[in-house]
């Protein structure tokens, strides 16, 4: 995703001249707009805004119980108003900025200050695919949203507003920025030659880290008793709605992040089909031989788990490899949402943690494994079971600093916002539920 | 007159429903009830499998006239009979006095329940 500069001096500098001359440059080296991208990339971009209002909305507000629903709603809503304007007047320079990127030490953590509300973007700026660099903008904009928004789930009943405001604003310009940017901002770990297509590390794995550090740091609801008494959903179809959101947004989040309408963005959207059909089977399956039912919410969660773990594969492997991704995946967030979680007896309300921090995780690692020349190309990158064991190895650091980093700055936010603002609501606020305590409303009114 | 009030399994409330109906008890009210006793309900959630011990019901409550308790009894009896654990009670007590509102009627008179 970085992008030659010197190609925009040439398409800049060009309008200014003739129109004469300006032709002339234009049978040369300049780019010019494809439109076909450019129209993909448009949709993709609604699509992945989608996934959180009302996608992740409906699946996070029907899960909890119908005093709080209001609550999740309420904070899906907001993240989409507050980060976006974070993300255009800062987050889009400290990620994608290219002030630092000349050999200053600063370039390490952040792009540069050059393109603060977006400066020096014209419509005639493109970017990789030859698309305008304003939907550019919006389609990392939604990315931006999403993740703080996956938080949500961890500390879901419980969290004041005020101090969730606040966290979430720190947390994206403090942890959210700095990842993108290493990744796919031309950062160190992008430098390394880390694989994440469509952010496992940058969206998932940071998201359901920061999940379990938050709900441990919380403490559990009043009401929930870990492996005894659970808090059920209030609204399964709700949650079946917003599964099925999530579902169809994420082929613009996975098959859009290739930034062409091309084989590869349709290899991406095969395989995150696949790997999400393939987990929610499994889910269902395990279900129904260890529980003896097959349970709605566990085929959502076992979706939600395929979407996740495919997620930074989506652009290196087939579908032998998505297949074996949604599998390994579905296995290992449910033994982290069945046993692995109540035997610790931590809150992770809506396993946050449990399914984009554990399901990122596997799908990062995974894709160290399964990426093969087949889709990367002849000389592309590939995994270890094509026998290249370095790509493992790189996938590996990466994501464990990854882990690292952002369980320690929500650690250090956590600490700071929590003597600021306070973060857990008073007793009292969280037996009446936090519709009424936070927001002075309710779902479902009694009566006319 | 008696008031008769059952509370009895979800599954048998459109059986007890149909029988009280035969033996023309017409009117009646019901509205869900949770409660706890000696009955489990299972529940699974994120894979694991709970048991547990607030269990649905449906309350249900009727006035009749002397000669009809009887026979409201054994509908309710038959129909919401299973066997098992959990089948629930029913509960018979006088009625000092009914009014009917849009009449003024007192007495067996104001009964629906003929």
């Amino acid at each position: 995703m970085k992008k030659n500069s010197t190609q925009y001096f040439i398409m800049i500098a060009s309008l200014l001249f003739s129109p004469a001359l300006m032709a002339q440059e234009m049978t040369a080296d300049v780019q010019v707009l494809n439109t076909g991208n450019t129209a993909w990339i448009i949709v993709a971009t609604i699509l992945v805004m989608l996934m959180t209002i009302p996608g992740l909305a409906f699946f996070y507000g029907g899960l909890v119980r119908q005093k709080n629903v209001l609550s999740i709603l309420m904070q899906c809503l907001v993240l989409v108003s507050v980060i976006s304007i974070e993300w255009i007047v800062y987050g889009y320079s400290a990620v994608f900025g290219t002030g630092f990127m000349n050999d200053h030490p600063a370039g390490t953590i952040i792009g540069g200050f050059d393109k603060l509300f977006l400066r020096g973007l014209t419509l005639n700026t493109l970017t990789t695919g030859n698309i305008p660099e304003i939907i550019f903008v919006l389609f990392q904009c939604m990315f931006a949203v999403i993740t703080p928004a996956l938080i949500i789930g961890a500390f879901a009943e419980r969290i004041k507003f005020s101090g969730f405001l606040l966290f979430a604003v720190l947390w994206a310009v403090l942890v959210y920025n700095p990842v993108a940017h290493w990744v796919w901002g031309g950062g160190w770990m992008g430098t390394l030659g880390a694989i994440d297509f469509a952010g496992g590390t940058v969206v998932h794995i940071n998201a359901g880290i920061s999940a379990l550090v938050m709900s441990v740091l919380l403490g559990r609801r009043k009401d929930y008793v870990p492996g005894k008494q659970p808090i059920t959903p209030h609204n399964i179809p709700f949650v079946v709605i917003g599964t099925a959101l999530l579902w169809l947004g994420w082929f613009g989040f996975n098959a859009g992040s290739g930034l062409a309408a091309d084989g590869l963005a349709a290899n991406a959207f095969l395989v995150t089909h696949l790997a999400t059909a393939v987990a929610s089977a499994t889910w269902m399956i395990l279900d129904w031989v260890i529980n003896k039912k097959a349970t709605v919410v566990g085929f959502c969660t076992g979706a939600v788990a395929g979407l996740v773990a495919i997620t930074p594969a989506a652009g290196t492997v087939d579908a032998l490899g998505s297949l074996c991704i949604g599998l390994l995946a579905a296995c290992i967030c449910y033994l982290f949402v069945a046993y692995i979680k109540p035997k610790l007896k931590y809150d992770d309300s809506l396993d946050a943690f449990g399914v984009h921090g554990v399901g990122g995780f596997v799908g990062a690692i995974l894709t160290g494994i399964f990426a093969t020349q087949f889709i990367t190309g002849e000389g592309g990158r590939q995994g270890a079971l094509y026998g290249d064991w370095e790509q493992l190895g790189i996938q590996a650091i990466v994501n464990v600093t990854t882990v690292i980093f952002s369980g320690l700055m929500t650690f250090v936010l956590f600490k700071i916002i929590d003597k600021l603002v306070g973060i857990r609501v008073m007793e009292g606020d969280e037996a009446i539920g936090l519709d009424i305590s936070q927001h002075g409303e309710i779902a479902y009114s009694e009566g006319e | 007159m008696k008031k008769i009030e059952a509370i009895v399994r979800k599954s048998k409330f459109m059986e007890v429903r149909k029988a009280l109906h035969e033996a023309d008890i017409e009117f009646l009210s019901w509205w869900d009830v949770k409660g706890q006793g000696d009955a489990k309900q299972g529940l699974i959630f994120r894979g694991i499998a709970y048991d547990i011990n607030a269990i649905d019901r449906i309350y249900l409550s009727f006035v009749v006239r002397d000669v009809n308790v009887e026979k409201s009894i054994d509908a309710i009896l038959k129909a919401a009979y299973t066997g098992e654990s959990g089948d629930g009670r029913i509960f018979i007590s006088s009625i000092e006095q009914s009014i009917r509102i849009r009449t003024g009627d007192s007495g067996d008179e104001s009964l629906y329940n003929k």
